[in-house]
C-alpha cells in the first residue's frame, strides 16, 4: 500500500484545440493553431489582441441534472474544469455518482483531487451595475456603494470567484471525499498539483486522485496584466498563426489563452486489478525555486528549472541517456526561453543534443494554470501513440538555444518523456512519464 | 517515484507571526493570556457603510525593517509583507541564515522547501472602480473596453504581479535562496492547516529537510469584504467590535476578518540534531478529507470534519484519548461552531466533554488563509507552557453547544499533544496534530 506505483489512467482536456483532449492531440499532430482575435471582448485598448480560446460548450451536458442550480455560481475557470474532469473520469472507467450513481465502481472516500487554478477575475459586467450604483459627482463613492451597491451583488458572489471553488464543484459532482487541494502557482501550478497527488497516491492516503488545472484567462483584467508585463506579444496582431514563437529568433512575447486538463492518477496495483488501461507511469517528480529578483521572469542562467530537472530525473531514477521527449513550457518569451534552454543543457548534458524538444504553446497558447498539463496530457498521446508531432513557429533557434526543436512528424517509441513548467513568482517544476507497454 | 518507506520524524524548530495582536510571538501569545483581541473599526478602507465596518487589522507593520534588501520586495502585498516578517522571525529562530550567499547553517539549499497556505493581494481599488465607472454604459449593459484600458494602463506591473498568490512564496525564497520543494495553495479558510499537513508530509518521506510554511492572507479590501457581506459570513455587531468574534455563544452571528501571516519551520529530527537548533514540538499527524456536499455549506452530519479527524489521529498512530487540546476552526459563524462540536463528539465520544477546546479566533480574528498556522502557533506554545488560551466573549453559552470551551480565562493544563483543526468554504478539512517532543 504504502510507496505505491502511480499510474495515469485516464485523461481530458478543453483547449484551443478543441472540446476533448483527442481533438487537443489531433489538432497538434495538424499542426493546427488554437490562437486568434479576441472575440470574448472588444481587445481594441489591448496591446495584444489575441488569444487561445476553446469552442463554445454547454455546461449542462456535464453536470448531473441535481446539481444544475450550482451551474450560476461557476465562474468560466470551475466550467472548463468541470469538462476536462468529465472526460478524465470517463476515459478511465471509473464510474463516480457524477458520471452514473447506478453503477459506481469506486470507494469515494479514497480519491482525491488537487487542481491548480489562477486568480479568478471576477466578471466586470456583472459587477458594473453594482459600482455605477455607487457613482456620486461623476465619482466612485465608496459610502454610497456601500449603501446603495451592495444590494446589487448577488449574495453567493464571492463563491464563484474562490480559486478553490475549481475543485469543489468537480468534488462535489463525482462525490470527492478524500483530500481536496488547489495550488496556486500560476503556470507551475498544474505540474504542482500533479506532483503532489502522486505523493499522496504513493504514500497511501489515496487510490485515485484527479489532477491537473484550470483557467480562463481571456478576460480583460487578465489580459491586461500579461500586456502590462509585456508577457504577451504586441507585434502579431494581424497574424494569429505564427504570433506565438516558442524558442525561435523572432519570438516577441507569448500569446494567452484559456483551457482545462485533468488527467486521472492510480495506484498501478489497483489500477491492475481493475483492468484499467494505463497509459504511462508517473515515474518521477521534481519541484525548486528560480531566485529572480525581477519576479515576471525565470533567472537567467535557469537554475532553478534545472533543479527541478534533476529532481525529477532523480526521483525516476534514471538517467538523461533513457529519455526520448521533452515538452518545455516555451512561452514565446524569449528571456524565458533562454533560460529553459539552458536549465535542459546543464540537467541533462551531451544528451540534450538526441532528444527531441515539442513545445506546444506555439498552437495552444500559454493557458496559464492549465499549460502544464496540456502539456503532460500532449506528451501521454505522444508516448501511446509512439509518434511526435511537428512543432510550429520555430523557425530559426534563438540564439543560445541548443534545444533539438522537433520540426517534423516523428515515429518513434518514447521510453521516458519530460515535461517541466515555470511560473512568474519563481517556482520550478519537471515531472517523468514512463512508457510501460 | 522513489520507494521511500522511510518515514523521518518531523519537528518545529521556528515559528513567527505577524497578526492583529502582535508582529512577534510573545507579544501576541501574553496578549492572548490576557484575553485581549485585535478587532476594531476598519481603516484599512472607508468600510463606514458597510454592514460590518470593523475588522481585525495588522496595525503599524512595516516589512521593509525585517529586510536588508527592500529594494526586492517594494511592490509586495499587505499579505507578502507580513510573511516577510513572519519569515524572518522563524528563520531566526531556526537558525536558518537568510539574505546570504554564504549560508552557514548547514542546510542543503536543495533541500530547503517552502509550503505557504497563502492569498491572492488586494486589487488596485481607485483604479479599479474607477475604470468601470468610466467604461459602464447603464443604458446598453455594455462596457467599453477601449475606455476601460485607456484607465487601467496606469496601474503598475510590478504591482499587479504581486497579487499573484505565489508571491508571498516569491519572497520567502528570495530571502532565504531556498531551491528545495516549493508550493503554495489555497483553500480558503484551510489552506495554511493544508500547507503545513502537506509539508510535513514531503519532510517525512524525503523530499525536503526543511520546509519554511504556514500563511499569508490579507482579504480586508473593499471587494472581500463585500464578498463576505453578502454571504452573510461576517458579525454585525458594528455597536461592539471587541466582543464581535463569540465562538460558541448563543449570540454569535459570524465571523470577524482579519489579516496577518504565520511561519512555522518544519524540518526532519536528523537535520535539527544535526544542526543542534532547538525543537519546539513534533508534528505526528495529518489527515486531509472534503465534505463533496455543497460549496455554501458544511456536510450536515460533519462528515468531512469527522473523516479528516480520524485520519488525523490514525496518522499519527494515537487514540482520540491522547489529545490534551483542541485548537478548533471555532469562527463565530453559527454553522461552524454547531457542526464543529458535533465531528468533536462524534469522534471523542466520552471524552469529548473533558477535552479542552478553545477558539482563539475569539481574540485574533479570522486570518482566512493565514489562520490555521496561526493558532498552530498557539497549539505549540500550549504545550511549551502548559496553558491552554482562552476563548474570550464567551458570556452566552449556545445550550446546543455542551464542550469544554475554556471561557474567557486561559487555564493551566499540561497540554502533551494538541490538535488544530481547519475547515475551508467548498468542504476542505485539514487536521494536524502536534506533539511534545521527546527522544
Amino acid at each position: 500500500m504504502d510507496s505505491a506505483d502511480v499510474v495515469i489512467t485516464g485523461v481530458g482536456a478543453i483547449s484551443p484545440l478543441g472540446a476533448t483532449s483527442k481533438d487537443m492531440w489531433q489538432g497538434l499532430c495538424n499542426g493546427r493553431c488554437g490562437i486568434g482575435k479576441i472575440t470574448a471582448f472588444d481587445p481594441a485598448g489591448f496591446s495584444c489582441k489575441l488569444a487561445g480560446q476553446v469552442p463554445e460548450y454547454k455546461i449542462q451536458s456535464f453536470v448531473p441534472k441535481s446539481y444544475r442550480k450550482a451551474i450560476k455560481l461557476m465562474a468560466r475557470d470551475i466550467e472548463l474544469s468541470v469538462i476536462a474532469a468529465y472526460e478524465a473520469l470517463i476515459d478511465s472507467g471509473i464510474v463516480t455518482k457524477g458520471i452514473d450513481p447506478e453503477k459506481i465502481n469506486v470507494d469515494p472516500t479514497r480519491m482525491s483531487i488537487n487542481l491548480a487554478s489562477g486568480i479568478i477575475s471576477c466578471d466586470l459586467i456583472e459587477l458594473a451595475p453594482a459600482v455605477a450604483a455607487g457613482i456620486k459627482d461623476g465619482k466612485f463613492d465608496i459610502r454610497k456603494w456601500g449603501t446603495d451597491g451592495f444590494a446589487l451583488v448577488t449574495p453567493l458572489w464571492l463563491l464563484k470567484y474562490l480559486p478553490n471553488m475549481l475543485a469543489c464543484h468537480v468534488g462535489i459532482i463525482h462525490d470527492i471525499q478524500g483530500p481536496s487541494n488547489t495550488i496556486t502557482c500560476a503556470e507551475a501550478g498544474a505540474h504542482l498539483s500533479i506532483a503532489e497527488s502522486a505523493q499522496i497516491i504513493a504514500r497511501g492516503d489515496s487510490d485515485i486522485a484527479l489532477a491537473g488545472g484550470a483557467e480562463a484567462k481571456v478576460n480583460p483584467w487578465i489580459m491586461l496584466r500579461q500586456c502590462l508585463l509585456k508577457r504577451a506579444t504586441s507585434q502579431s496582431n494581424d497574424d494569429p498563426e505564427t504570433a506565438c514563437r516558442p524558442f525561435d529568433a523572432s519570438a516577441t512575447g507569448s500569446v494567452f489563452g484559456e483551457g482545462a486538463g485533468i488527467i486521472i492518477l492510480e495506484n498501478k496495483q489497483k489500477a491492475e486489478k481493475r483492468g484499467a488501461k494505463i497509459y504511462a507511469e508517473l515515474a518521477g517528480v521534481g519541484h525548486s525555486n528560480s531566485l529572480n529578483p525581477a519576479y515576471e521572469h525565470l533567472e537567467p542562467d535557469g537554475y532553478g528549472l534545472q533543479i527541478a530537472i534533476e529532481k525529477a530525473l532523480e526521483d525516476a531514477q534514471i538517467k538523461p541517456r533513457e529519455l526520448d521527449l521533452i515538452v518545455p513550457h516555451g512561452t514565446g518569451i524569449p528571456a524565458d526561453d533562454l533560460a529553459e534552454s539552458k536549465a535542459l543543457e546543464a540537467a541533462l548534458g551531451e544528451e540534450i543534443k538526441r532528444i527531441l524538444v515539442w513545445p506546444t504553446k506555439s498552437m495552444l497558447s500559454t493557458t496559464g494554470a492549465a499549460s502544464g498539463v496540456l502539456d503532460i496530457i500532449a506528451a501521454v498521446y505522444a508516448m501511446k501513440e509512439g509518434r511526435i508531432p511537428a512543432s510550429k513557429n520555430c523557425d530559426k533557434k534563438a540564439a543560445g538555444c541548443n534545444l533539438n526543436i522537433v520540426t517534423k512528424p516523428v515515429q518513434t517509441k518514447i521510453r521516458y518523456a519530460l515535461s517541466c513548467s515555470y511560473t512568474y513568482g519563481g517556482q520550478t517544476a519537471a515531472v517523468v512519464l514512463k512508457n510501460l507497454s | 517515484m522513489i520507494k521511500s518507506n522511510e518515514k523521518n520524524r518531523v519537528v518545529i524548530t521556528g515559528m513567527g507571526i505577524v497578526c492583529p495582536m502582535g508582529h512577534d510571538i510573545e507579544t501576541v501569545w501574553q496578549g492572548m493570556l490576557a484575553g485581549k483581541n485585535g478587532v476594531a473599526r476598519t481603516t484599512i478602507f472607508d468600510a463606514t457603510t458597510y454592514p460590518t465596518n470593523f475588522s481585525a487589522e495588522v496595525k503599524n507593520f512595516d516589512p521593509m525593517k525585517y529586510t536588508k534588501n527592500p529594494h526586492l520586495h517594494k511592490y509586495c502585498s499587505r499579505g507578502s509583507g507580513f510573511a516577510i516578517g513572519a519569515a524572518v522571525q522563524a528563520c531566526r529562530q531556526a537558525k536558518i541564515d537568510i539574505e546570504t550567499d554564504h549560508p552557514a547553517d548547514k542546510i542543503d539549499r536543495t533541500r530547503l522547501g517552502i509550503y505557504l497556505g497563502a492569498g491572492e493581494g488586494s486589487l488596485d481599488n481607485d483604479i479599479f472602480f474607477d475604470s468601470i465607472v468610466q467604461a459602464w454604459n447603464g443604458q446598453t449593459g455594455q462596457m467599453d473596453w477601449l475606455k476601460w484600458a485607456q484607465v487601467t494602463c496606469k496601474l503598475n506591473p510590478n504591482k499587479e504581479l504581486e497579487q499573484e498568490p505565489q508571491m508571498a512564496a516569491a519572497h520567502i525564497a528570495i530571502l532565504t535562496g531556498a531551491r528545495g520543494p516549493t508550493r503554495s495553495c489555497l483553500t480558503a479558510c484551510a489552506a495554511s492547516t493544508q500547507a503545513v499537513g502537506e509539508a510535513m508530509m514531503m519532510i517525512r518521506r524525503g523530499y525536503a529537510d526543511v520546509i519554511i510554511s504556514g500563511g499569508a492572507h490579507s482579504m480586508i479590501h473593499p471587494l472581500g469584504v463585500m464578498g463576505f457581506n453578502r454571504l452573510t459570513a461576517l458579525s454585525t455587531r458594528n455597536d461592539s467590535p471587541e466582543t464581535a468574534s463569540r465562538p460558541f455563544t448563543a449570540s454569535r452571528d459570524g465571523f470577524v476578518i482579519g489579516e496577518g501571516a504565520a511561519i512555522i519551520i518544519l524540518e526532519s529530527l536528523t537535520s535539527a540534531k544535526k544542526r543542534g537548533v532547538p525543537i519546539l514540538a513534533e508534528v505526528i499527524g495529518y489527515g486531509s478529507s472534503s465534505d463533496a456536499f455543497r460549496v455554501t455549506d458544511m456536510h450536515e452530519d460533519a462528515r468531512g470534519a469527522i473523516q479528516a479527524i480520524v485520519a488525523a489521529l490514525n496518522d499519527a498512530g494515537i487514540s482520540y484519548k491522547d489529545i490534551d487540546y483542541i485548537s478548533p476552526h471555532g469562527t463565530s459563524t453559527q454553522e461552524n461552531d454547531y457542526i464543529e462540536t458535533k465531528a468533536i463528539k462524534a469522534v471523542f465520544k466520552e471524552c469529548a466533554k473533558n477535552i479542552p477546546v478553545s477558539s482563539v479566533k475569539s481574540m485574533l480574528g479570522h486570518l482566512i488563509g493565514a489562520a490555521g498556522a496561526a493558532e498552530l502557533i498557539t497549539c505549540i506554545l500550549a504545550i511549551r507552557d502548559n496553558i491552554i488560551p482562552p476563548t474570550i466573549n464567551l458570556h452566552d453559552p449556545d445550550p446546543a453547544l455542551d464542550l469544554d470551551y475554556v471561557p474567557n480565562v486561559p487555564r493551566r493544563k499540561h497540554v502533551n499533544i494538541a490538535m488544530k483543526e481547519s475547515f475551508g468554504f467548498g468542504g476542505q478539512n485539514n487536521v494536524v496534530i502536534i506533539k511534545r517532543f521527546s527522544e
